[in-house]
Order: structure tokens, then C-alpha cells, then sequence
């Protein structure tokens, strides 16, 4: 292994604890944005009423919603594992030595990419879906939660199972899940804070008894704040799209490098694309954090602009062509490198 | 006056470049070393197993006796060997590379009587074996590419400048010397289990 495998893993980890952090302070001063601009839109609304009327003064709005976004985002930080894997209903494989082979077989597994990544065990859970597909979460590799489905479990051969644990263990490794678990909980929060929003304002209580007419700054004003309101989950969706592709390859590679056996994630890969079914049980919301499409997209198929736009994974064929081109060039140098 | 602050600047800059790589040394140094425990964990585990597997398929395979005895001496062998530390690799990995294979003849024995794997626990003691074997497999290879990686910074310029004070030594590897078992790595397929 060369001295640039490790400087990229340390920049890698560097960017993903900066990302989660500009993540975060983004999704606060969004809120505060949404906050404090409303206060002063009714600020503005306000300022030409009478005497007696409600002049709006304190951005109670703003503080009000910066507090609620930073306790939320304290909150989605927290407990961001816990929610990816409740909502796909996964269950935990306790203890050293399960019962049945398979889960001893995965427990196994897992020990032994752990061993070959550097990272502590992570935790291990099941999803009982017959779809494979496998995810990682957690906050950081001492705070790491690996999940597969029980398809994977069945489908897969040993090796293969080896190269899948591979790969997610290369997302705890490089702390790609800190970033895409927080982004995952943040999008839950987001939807929530926007239908939660939408039905405290849609009763419109403008009192249009004034007759006044507004002034364009507060209609330009106004416009940008709803349009801010109605795109909000919108943006955060996009950001999940385009946050987890690149690193679908970095994670082949390091899967690669883990189990020196690219050729057996190339064909487990294609066992997943094979199985062409929709991963049922993992939702919208934890779709970007598994290692392929659990929603079955069309667009995951292609490479384009439109695509780039929109998928949540890289093409499965170029993947595969990739890990390929790593085996057999492997293969051919056999034997000229130690262990 | 200048002069004076950017020969100041210089000596701030250099002093800092200085500690960051003794820094870098003395971490991939520590690193390397805890590499080199989890092989030893690995091995520990491997020896703790061996009795249970023997004993397991001994009843059954009074016709491959010479098979199992290799593996009984070898690991025999291998727990005798008291060295400790990266300094003591050679005699380590000599030993510990000879139980191996004397562990795959047996797997392979194994592997040609599928009424043994059907009896009582030999399948499952089976896939433990093939675990530890991989696990010894990935903390060998996990220190060797932290060993690689902590030789070629002492050997590099600039950072070698820095490596007598960090006293970095090169650390040795773990060279896998059986021929056989680096060109019949087969083997390890046929431990796959059968889906």
C-alpha cells in the first residue's frame, strides 16, 4: 500500500467531518433564515399600522426557530443511528456465536473485515427483507452499525458476503457514515418541520380588512420566503442524491483493498443488480447510505446528466467493470506482492 | 529588520514541519505495533481452537491420523515459540506459517469426506477455522501494509531526516516463506461452504 492510500483516507475523513459540520450550520441558518425572515416580512407588514394595532418589534420567530433547528439538529446528530435502523426494521445479531450458521457466519465475517479495516466491531443487525442489499451507519468506527438483508444472507457466498462487509466497513472507515446518516436524519427533520409548518400557516390569518398596499421590497421579500418554505425538502433530497455517489466507488475500492478479492464484490454486485426487486423495507428517507438502490430506480442504470441529477448511485455495470479491471490486473501480477 | 523576520518565519515554519513529522513517525510507529498485537490475538485464538477441532473429528478420522498429528505438532510448536514483539517476527511467523498449512491439508482432508461435515458440529466447527484462518490472514495483511507504510515515511525524504530522532527502525514484515501456500491459494475456495 502506498503512502497516498492513507493521506487520501485522512483527507477523506477530514472532508466528511467538514461536510457533516457545514451540513449542520447550513440546516440552522436555513431555519434562522426562514425565522428571522419572517420576522421581518410581518415586521415590514406591520410598520404603517396604526398606533393601537400589533407593531412586530421582536423577531420571536427567528429566535424561536433557530433554537427549535439547533435542538433538532442535536437531536438528528444523536439519535440519527438508531432512526436509520428503526425505520427499516431491522434486528440486532447478539452475542458471539447466534444460532443459526448464517448469522454465525456474518458475525464472523464482520469480525474479520473489522480485523482487516483497523476499525472496532461494529454492531450487526438484520433486515428481514428478501431483497440484498446491505448499509452502514453510525456517527463514527467506535460508534458503527452495520445492516444487511436477510436476502444478502441468503444469496451470497462467504466470499461475498466478505466483500459486501468489505465495502460498508469502508464507509465507517473513512466516516462517510457521519455524513450520510446525519444528512439522512436531517432530511427526516425537514420533512417534518415543513408538514408541521405548512399546517400551522396555511389558516391565513392576514387580516385583509386594511387596504393598504404592500411594498415591492416586502413582496420580492415574501416570494423568496415561501418559495425557501416550499423547497426546503426539496434541496435536502438533492443534497442526499448528490452526496453519496463518488463514494459508492471509493468504498468499492477500499472493499477491494480489505479483502484483496475485487472479483468477489464484482459478483456480488451483480447478484444485488440481479435481484431486481426493491428493497421494500428501506425507506426514501435511508436510501442513499445502502450499497445499491434499494428502490429499484431506472435511473441508477445510466450515466448522464439527467441522471447524475437524480440517481442516488453510480451505474451497477460500471461498478462491476471497475472491481473487474481491479481483479484481473490483480490476477495477472499475482504473487509478486506480500500477503 | 527583514531579514530578521523572515529568518525568524523560516525557523517557526521548520521547527513546526520538524515536530509534525516526528508526530507522523512516532504514530505510525504505534500504529504498526498494535498491528502487530492483533496478529498475536488472532494466533492466541487460532491455538485455543485447534484442541477442539482435533477432538471433534478425531472419532471420525481414525484413517487420516498423520493429518491430524502434523496439526497437533505444529500448533504444539507454534505455542512454544516465546517471542514477543515485531523483533521476534521470523520465529513467529515460521512456526505460525507451518501450522497453516499443516491446517489446509487437514481442510482439505476435510473437504473429501462430506459425510464427516455431517456429522455433529464439523461444519460449524469448520467455518470457525476458515473465520480464524481468514482473521490471522487480515491482521497479517493489515500489519503489513502499516508496516510498509511506516518504512517508506522513515526511508523518505525529508522525513528521514527526522527518523533517528523519532529512533524509527524499519519494521520487519511478515514474508510468507511456504512456496506452497503462496501458489495454491485454491485452497481457500474449497473452504467455501457449499450453498
Amino acid at each position: 500500500m502506498s503512502d497516498e492510500t492513507s493521506l487520501t483516507l485522512f483527507q477523506q475523513q477530514e472532508a466528511n467531518r467538514r461536510r457533516t459540520a457545514l451540513l449542520v450550520i447550513g440546516f440552522v441558518v436555513f431555519f434562522a433564515w426562514l425565522g428571522f425572515g419572517g420576522d421581518y416580512i410581518y415586521y415590514l407588514y406591520t410598520h404603517d399600522a396604526p398606533r393601537a394595532a400589533y407593531h412586530h418589534t421582536f423577531p420571536w420567530f427567528g429566535i424561536v426557530l433557530s433554537l427549535v433547528a439547533v435542538a433538532l439538529a442535536r437531536y438528528a446528530y444523536d439519535t440519527g443511528p438508531e432512526k436509520v435502523l428503526w425505520s427499516t426494521g431491522a434486528r440486532e445479531v447478539v452475542g458471539p456465536s447466534p444460532p443459526d450458521p448464517k448469522e454465525q457466519q456474518l458475525v464472523n465475517v464482520v469480525e474479520e473485515m473489522a480485523i482487516a479495516a483497523g476499525v472496532p466491531r461494529p454492531r450487526i443487525w438484520i433486515v428481514d427483507d428478501p431483497d440484498p442489499n446491505a448499509f452502514a451507519t453510525g456517527t463514527d468506527p467506535l460508534h458503527a452499525h452495520v445492516a444487511v438483508t436477510q436476502g444478502l444472507l441468503d444469496l451470497c457466498t462467504r466470499d461475498e458476503l466478505q466483500a459486501v462487509i468489505g465495502h460498508e466497513l469502508g464507509h465507517v472507515k473513512n466516516l462517510d457514515v457521519r455524513l450520510m446518516t446525519t444528512l439522512a436524519a436531517l432530511v427526516g427533520a425537514i420533512a417534518l418541520m415543513h408538514d408541521g409548518a405548512s399546517r400551522v400557516l396555511r389558516p391565513g390569518r392576514g387580516s385583509s380588512s386594511e387596504d393598504r398596499k404592500p411594498s415591492p421590497l416586502l413582496l420580492v421579500l415574501l416570494v423568496v420566503w415561501i418559495i425557501s418554505w416550499i423547497l426546503a425538502p426539496v434541496i435536502a433530497q438533492l443534497l442526499a442524491l448528490g452526496v453519496s455517489r463518488k463514494r459508492e466507488y471509493l468504498a468499492d475500492a477500499m472493499s477491494a483493498q480489505f479483502t484483496r478479492n475485487p472479483l468477489a464484490l464484482a459478483s456480488a454486485l451483480q447478484k444485488i443488480e440481479n435481484a431486481d426487486a426493491p428493497t421494500t423495507h428501506i425507506k426514501r428517507g435511508a436510501a442513499h447510505l445502502c450499497i445499491a438502490d434499494p428502490l429499484g430506480r431506472r435511473l441508477t442504470a445510466h450515466e448522464g446528466l439527467f441522471a447524475d441529477a437524480l440517481a442516488t448511485h453510480p451505474p451497477m455495470a460500471k461498478r462491476i467493470t471497475i472491481l473487474r479491471g481491479m481483479g484481473y490486473a490483480q490476477l495477472k501480477k499475482e504473487g509478486g506482492s506480500v500477503a | 529588520m527583514g531579514g530578521s523576520v523572515i529568518l525568524l518565519v523560516l525557523i517557526v515554519v521548520v521547527a513546526l514541519w520538524v515536530v509534525g513529522a516526528y508526530n507522523g513517525l512516532v504514530s505510525l510507529k504505534n500504529q504498526t505495533l498494535n498491528a502487530f498485537k492483533q496478529i498475536d490475538v488472532q494466533l492466541k485464538r487460532r491455538h485455543d481452537l485447534i484442541p477442539n477441532l482435533v477432538n471433534a473429528v478425531r472419532g471420525a478420522m481414525d484413517f487420516e491420523k498423520s493429518t491430524l498429528e502434523a496439526v497437533i505438532q505444529a500448533r504444539n510448536q507454534a505455542v512454544k515459540v516465546n517471542a514477543a514483539g515485531p523483533e521476534g517476527i521470523k520465529q513467529i511467523s515460521q512456526a505460525e506459517n507451518a501450522l497453516s498449512s499443516a491446517l489446509q491439508r487437514l481442510m482439505v482432508v476435510v473437504e473429501q469426506y462430506p459425510q464427516l461435515k455431517a456429522t455433529g458440529n464439523v461444519g460449524q466447527l469448520q467455518e470457525e477455522l476458515t473465520s480464524t484462518e481468514n482473521k490471522v490472514a487480515f491482521a497479517r495483511q493489515l500489519y503489513n501494509d502499516t508496516a510498509t507504510q511506516y518504512n517508506t515515511k522513515q526511508q523518505q525524504f525529508p522525513t528521514n531526516l527526522v527518523a533517528r530522532l523519532a529512533r524509527a527502525q524499519p519494521a520487519d514484515l511478515w514474508e510468507i516463506e511456504d512456496q506452497a501456500e503462496r501458489a495454491v491459494p485454491q485452497v481457500d475456495l474449497s473452504m467455501k461452504p457449499k450453498p
